[in-house]
Parts: C-alpha cells; sequence; structure tokens
C-alpha cells in the first residue's frame, strides 16, 4: 500500500514536471483508419500545412496498422497517456471508440472526429468532407455537365446495403429533374468488387445500348466501370463518372473513357481538421449553430449533431490530373 | 450405352444450361447474339482455369480455401515488377506468375504432407498469410491502370480467331486436365487416392505425395490467373477476387465434383463453372435485385450438391457387411 501510494505520489510529480514543456507547443494527434493510405497520407499534409501556419502546433500523425477499430484504441489510450491537447480522429466503428474518447475528454483532450465520424457522445464536433446533399447533387452534375441535350444514365453503386452510397443515391435522385434531359436508367451494385462492378458494366451496356454515362460513387466501381468501358470500345461515347482517386483514375481520364469525376480534397481535409482541433483547444465552444474557424477554407458551422460539411467535392478532369495523381 | 450418357450428370448439367441460356435469352434476346456469348465465356475464363485447379485437390479429399489469395499475391507481384520494370516482356511475367503461385501451392501441400495438419486449416491459414503478404508488399497501395504497361494490359484481351487469348488460356488448360486426367499415371492417382486411400497405398501411390502435387499443380494455375487477372481488371490491390474461392469451391460442386473426394470429371467442373458464369453475366441484364441474385446463385448450388447426393446414392451397394456386425 505504501509503495503505491509512492508510486502515485512519483507519476503526480512527474505529470507536473512534465506539464510547463507541453505549454510551449500545442500538441495535436491525426488519428487515421489505418497507416499507409493513400487518402490519409494526404490528409497528413494538409495536417503539416495547418500545423506551419499556425506555427506553435506539434502535428503527431498516427493510426493502427489495420482498419480495427481495437488497434484505434490502443492508439488513443497511448496519446491519452502522452497528454495531447488534441484528438482527431477518423474512426474504424463509430461507437467502439466512444468509452475511449469520452476518457480523453474528461482529461481535458479536446477531440473531434473528421472524415468517419464517431457517435456523439464520444466528440465535440464532427468534421465531415461534404455534405450528403452536396455529393448527391455532384454525381448527377458531372455526368449533366457533359450532356447538354440530356440523355439515359445509370448508376453502379458499391454492395446495396452500403449506407453512404445509398444515400447519396437518394440525394442524387432529389435533384436530378433539375438537369435538363437527365434520365437515370437503372441502379446497379458492384459490391465493391473490381470483377463484378466490371460484369454490371458491361451489363449496363447491353441492356441500355443508349447509355451516356455511368455513374459510380465508389472507388472501386469507378475503375473496374471506366475499364468495362475502354474494353468494349466505348471511350468517349459513355462517359464514365462519380467519385474517385486520381492516382487510380489518372489512366482513364487520359483513355477518355471518363472525363471527370469527384473527391473531396483529403489535403483540405486533413487541414481543416487541424485548424478546428486548434481552434478548439484556443477556447471556441463546439455547440449547435456554432461556427469555428478552419483557417483558409472559412468556417464550419455546426448542425443540431455538431456535424458540419467541409465543401462541395473537388472536381478532376484531365486539366489538373496530373497535379493530384502523385499525391493520393 | 445411349442411356448412360443421356442420363449422366454432364449432360444434365449441359441440359441445365441450355435451358437456363434460353430462359434468359426470353427475358433479355440480346444474350444470345455470338459477341455476348463469347463475353460471357471470357468472363467465365478465370473460374474454369481455377475450378480445374481446384477439382484435383477436391478429388484428393482436400480442399484449396487459398486460390483466391495466392492469384491475389501473384497478381500483385507480376503488376509491382511491371511497374518496375516496364520493358520486361510478358511471357517472362506469365513464367514469373505461374512459378510464384507453384510455390504458394505447393507450401500448402508440404504443410498437409509432411506435417499432416488438414487441408482445410492448412490453407485457410494461408489463405490470410498470403492476403497480408500483399498487405506487405503493396503497403495497403493500389496498382492502377497507368502505372501497368500497355503490353501487359494487352496480352489477355488480344483476340485469335474473335476469341481473347483469355478464352483461349481457359480452353487450353481445360484439353490438357483432359488428358492428363485420364491418361497420365498422376492423373490416375488423383482418384485412386480420393476414391480409396488404403488401397491406393496397396497400389504403391503415395497418398500425401498425390495430394502435394495436386495442391502444386492447383497454385500454378491461381499463379496464371493472377497475372490474368490482374491484366485484364487493370488493377492490383489487396482484396482483389475475395471470396472468390467459394465460387471456385462452388462451380466444382455444380459440376459434380464429390467434396469426400474421388469423384468427378473435367468436363463436369468446366460445366459447372460455366452454369455459374452464365448466372453471374445474366443476373445484371435480366434486372433482378441485388438481394435476389444471392439467393438464386446460393440455390442453384443447393440444388445441384441435392442432385449429387441422390445421384451418387444410387450408386453405392453394400457388397460386404461391415465387419462389427459380423461377430
Amino acid at each position: 500500500m505504501k509503495l503505491l501510494r509512492k508510486l502515485l505520489v512519483a507519476t503526480a510529480v512527474a505529470a507536473v514536471m512534465t506539464t510547463p514543456a507541453q505549454a510551449e507547443s500545442k500538441r495535436i494527434a491525426l488519428v487515421v483508419k489505418a497507416l499507409g493510405i493513400g487518402f490519409f497520407e494526404a490528409a497528413a499534409k494538409g495536417g503539416e500545412e495547418a500545423a506551419s501556419e499556425i506555427g506553435d502546433v506539434e502535428l503527431i500523425y498516427t493510426g493502427p496498422t489495420d482498419t480495427t477499430a481495437e488497434g484505434q484504441i490502443e492508439v488513443i489510450n497511448s496519446l491519452i497517456a502522452q497528454k495531447v491537447d488534441a484528438i482527431a480522429v477518423s474512426a474504424n466503428d463509430q461507437d467502439a471508440l466512444v468509452p475511449a474518447l469520452k476518457k480523453a475528454m474528461q482529461r481535458g483532450i479536446k477531440v473531434i472526429s473528421w472524415d468517419s465520424g464517431v457517435a456523439k457522445d464520444g466528440r465535440m464536433l464532427h468534421l465531415n468532407p461534404s455534405s450528403n446533399p452536396l455529393i448527391g447533387n455532384m454525381i448527377v452534375k458531372l455526368a449533366a455537365d457533359h450532356l447538354p441535350d440530356g440523355g439515359d444514365v445509370a448508376v453502379l453503386s458499391a454492395s446495396a446495403t452500403a449506407t453512404n452510397q445509398n444515400i447519396w443515391i437518394e440525394e442524387m435522385n432529389k435533384v436530378k429533374d433539375q438537369y435538363n434531359g437527365i434520365n437515370v436508367v437503372a441502379t446497379v451494385y458492384g459490391d465493391d468488387l473490381a470483377d463484378k462492378s466490371y460484369r454490371e458494366a458491361e451489363g449496363l451496356m447491353k441492356s441500355h445500348p443508349e447509355l451516356k454515362a455511368i455513374i459510380a460513387p465508389t472507388s472501386v466501381g469507378i475503375v473496374a466501370a471506366a475499364q468495362a468501358v475502354s474494353d468494349a470500345g466505348k471511350a468517349g461515347e459513355i462517359n464514365v463518372t462519380g467519385l474517385g482517386l486520381p492516382s487510380e483514375m489518372a489512366g482513364h481520364i487520359e483513355s477518355g473513357a471518363s472525363k471527370s469525376f469527384a473527391i473531396w480534397n483529403p489535403i483540405d481535409l486533413g487541414y481543416s481538421a487541424v485548424m478546428l482541433a486548434n481552434s478548439l483547444i484556443e477556447g471556441a465552444e463546439a455547440g449547435p449553430g456554432a461556427e469555428i474557424e478552419m483557417g483558409r477554407m472559412g468556417a464550419l458551422t455546426l448542425d443540431d449533431n455538431n456535424e458540419g460539411a467541409m465543401a462541395d467535392p473537388f472536381v478532376y478532369d484531365a486539366s489538373n490530373i496530373n497535379d493530384f495523381k502523385d499525391i493520393f | 450405352m445411349i442411356q448412360k450418357i443421356i442420363t449422366s450428370r454432364e449432360m444434365i448439367l449441359a441440359t441445365a444450361i441450355v435451358i437456363l441460356v434460353c430462359c434468359i435469352a426470353y427475358v433479355f434476346p440480346g444474350f444470345i447474339a455470338p459477341a455476348n456469348l463469347a463475353d460471357a465465356f471470357n468472363d467465365t475464363s478465370p473460374l474454369i482455369i481455377l475450378a480445374l485447379g481446384q477439382m484435383i485437390v477436391i478429388l484428393t479429399r482436400c480442399i484449396d480455401l487459398s486460390v483466391a489469395a495466392n492469384l491475389a499475391l501473384t497478381g500483385m507481384i507480376v503488376a509491382m515488377i511491371n511497374t518496375q520494370f516496364p520493358t520486361l516482356p510478358v511471357p517472362i511475367l506469365i513464367v514469373i506468375a505461374i512459378l510464384a503461385g507453384t510455390v504458394m501451392g505447393a507450401i500448402n501441400g508440404l504443410l498437409t504432407w509432411k506435417l499432416d495438419i488438414p487441408p482445410i486449416v492448412v490453407t485457410l491459414g494461408t489463405m490470410t498469410i498470403y492476403r497480408g503478404l500483399i498487405f506487405l508488399l503493396s503497403e495497403g497501395q493500389w496498382i492502377n491502370a497507368h502505372e501497368m504497361s500497355d503490353s501487359f494490359k494487352a496480352f489477355p484481351r488480344h483476340e485469335i480467331l474473335h476469341l481473347p487469348v483469355l478464352s483461349w488460356i481457359a480452353i487450353g488448360v481445360t484439353l490438357l486436365f483432359i488428358v492428363m486426367v485420364s491418361r497420365t499415371p498422376l492423373g490416375r492417382s488423383f482418384y485412386a487416392v480420393g476414391g480409396n486411400p488404403g488401397a491406393a497405398v496397396y497400389a504403391g501411390i503415395d497418398v500425401g505425395r498425390t495430394q502435394f502435387m495436386a495442391f502444386t499443380l492447383c497454385g500454378a494455375l491461381a499463379g496464371l490467373t493472377g497475372y490474368l487477372w490482374v491484366a485484364r481488371y487493370a488493377v492490383a490491390y489487396v482484396d482483389i477476387a475475395g471470396g472468390f474461392e467459394l465460387d471456385v469451391v462452388a462451380a466444382c460442386v455444380i459440376g459434380g465434383i464429390s467434396i469426400a473426394g474421388g469423384i468427378g470429371t473435367v468436363i463436369g467442373t468446366v460445366l459447372g463453372a460455366i452454369f455459374l458464369g452464365v448466372i453471374k453475366n445474366a443476373l445484371p441484364v435480366v434486372g433482378i435485385s441485388p438481394f435476389a441474385q444471392l439467393a438464386i446463385s446460393g440455390a442453384a448450388i443447393i440444388i445441384a450438391v441435392a442432385f449429387n447426393a441422390k445421384s451418387s446414392r444410387q450408386k453405392g451397394r453394400l457388397i460386404l457387411k461391415p465387419q462389427e456386425l459380423k461377430g
């Protein structure tokens, strides 16, 4: 018992002694779903940009080696032990991280989630890369931009139960009538498998000979559909568009199978996440209706769930693909 | 004789495929256009090649669940080599792919043969190991169309007599297997080992070694398919062909390969693969809900196995009473 007390005192003293050192620079941890994913590496670049812009911020870029909630919980616990000032996390599980993040907030650490959210209890605010209505509108706009006279378009989604994709398609269907002559003839599901998506795209071309565009709001689907369109010799005739990554789509933009596509800019996303975390450390209060500064990206307006959307998805085409294809 | 041919599994399966194609043509007439049928066959080619490899493994009372992971790892290896050395000719890459696949198959075989671990456990383990290795090799990065050389992507698409090379490879492997399985000692020993391992030993066949050979051959084919797959879909990443091993086993089972070993034909396997391929290619154009698609594929497998069980039960005859009943 005596020993335990001694240990406790020693730890407390050690903690007190290390505190002044922290006051010199703020430490913000950017926790990602897994290390080694291009998208998150790019987000880290944005985070570094924000850190150097603020000046006195040390950025800790970390995450598990595979996309598991368990791995992230370990990482978060070690960040709590290191007494960082803020944690910005892209969660592998909406609920599993809540207890660990609550513990962090009890210790005075500011917690935000970005990209992939955490349940309301586990964070102070959530930064969505974009909003569902903005994405839904963007994917149909991408198709419509190259079809001034309208025409048949089809949707190639991930699995029929994929929440994100279903919401985006629903939002797309709400606004599609604003685009002249755009006729959505089918929605098919490639299950985010390259071979099944390829086959579904082939099927679309066969069953809808008048097809002018395929909208694939999934990075596996858009690549497979573009390949199927190229192989069918219809590059330039059928435009494959939707959400994809520049590094994966570069070849298909070049071949003409895809004229343009969109994705949120991960650099901006990492930048905004770090800026928001810094604003909270500086004393900004997160609450419904609050507007929180995020540097060059403007301000994030929070809704009733303390969530906010960063911006419209960013459009990539032949003019800018080469600047981004090596980044993510 | 004629009756035997008519009632054979292969004939029944072939008839089922024809009926299936007719039904599809009724809903979507374009499906039976020769070009579309050729497309469907080409799309099924990887499944045919893998199913033939799986067939000999199942014949020897084993199972290989690592084929899809082997395919994905080999695909990643050749894709990475191609991005590093774009001038390396495709035939050399194909040889590398087959070698890599063979090594992975041989590892399965050795563990089964020398350590006597049940094959389902061995291949379940190597399946995750191979997938993990892809992650380690690629660090989770994708290899995309623009990073691969044009000749790398063009090979399986090159058309000879209106059929892509991919289809010709499937046909070639099928012919080789017909000869191997019926005309070579190795081919016959697969049946012997699966049919009655005890008797096979008395006939001078090394059961473990035969199983090892089956795994190795299966691995070699998975390696070959790895290159073809990656070149065809022009993308390599950790999850390619995820869950495909189940399609491969399903093709074998539908084709009449007995999971208990020793029974099955090359033609049956090919027809089983084509049956699945027709369903997979037809469902998108017929316009059925994705949930019904899953149910239909599943139902086809169960019906085929039920058929299998029924037809093999008629064959069984009790010649000798089991030993314990005598005394």
